[in-house]
């Protein structure tokens, strides 16, 4: 659409013409500031927690368990140097597999969610799914954090309390 | 020839002065939008709306995503 749009505009006179292709999501999904009705409100962005332990594929079990010694309950997304998301540890096998490599015990192509995703929409999906983190990551894979699904849900509650009516 | 830019030229070319006209339609740029662009939805591009945009500086579509 933005490219037609630009080549519309060329139709009309303009020389100097762009389109931004990765679009509004590209923006919103790098946690840069936007303007309108819905900005400032809380979304999974909000809650995601971003300075997560993360892992390499070749890594040892054993190693990364004694990074997340701050953290033991939470996954570990497995990353490239890019940080992209190419897999995710769940803690039970972290602490299952001590002489395994990342690789070996990830869940590959885990689920991921734009940070612009609504709380109440993540709130739902996470409790239906049964599922404890949100890993969240830009709309190319890039990882930003993580929300646990308690933070979520308090902070849902929260959001709903602040606008019921008085 | 229209050329596609990243995010990172984006916000060079922004902070050199480029116009943002986000094309989806009003009731989503009403909603949330990328600071500073104006809203003039696809359908609706033609001489008489586009004659807010100066042709003398680059100008830069955006809409949702790849579509």
């Amino acid at each position: 659409m933005s490219s037609r749009a630009a080549w519309r505009l060329e139709s009309l006179g303009f020389t100097s013409v762009f389109f931004y292709h990765p679009g509004k999501l590209d923006w919103v999904s790098a946690g840069l500031p936007v303007e309108g009705s819905a900005a400032g409100i809380p979304n999974l962005g909000t809650v995601a927690r971003r300075d997560v332990v993360t892992c390499r594929l070749n890594e040892q079990l054993s190693a990364v368990k004694a990074r997340m010694a701050s953290d033991p309950t939470g996954p570990c997304p497995v990353v490239n140097d890019q940080r992209i998301v190419l897999g995710l540890l769940r803690s039970d096998a972290i602490k299952a597999n001590g002489a395994k490599t990342a690789e070996e015990a990830m869940i590959s192509g885990p689920v991921t969610f734009r940070p612009n995703v609504a709380l109440e929409e993540i709130d739902r999906y996470l409790t239906d799914h049964k599922i404890g983190h949100a890993v969240v990551t830009t709309s190319e894979g890039e990882l930003i954090g993580l929300a646990s699904a308690e933070d979520v849900h308090r902070l849902h509650a929260e959001s709903m309390a602040s606008t019921a009516p008085k | 020839m229209p050329t596609t830019i990243d995010r990172s030229r984006l916000r060079e070319m922004l902070a050199a002065g480029a116009q943002l006209v986000e094309v989806l339609p009003r009731r989503e740029y009403d909603e949330e939008h990328l600071p500073g662009a104006v809203s003039i939805p696809l359908r609706e591009l033609n001489r008489a709306t586009t004659s807010q945009l100066d042709k003398s500086r680059p100008v830069i579509t955006y809409c949702y995503d790849y579509q």
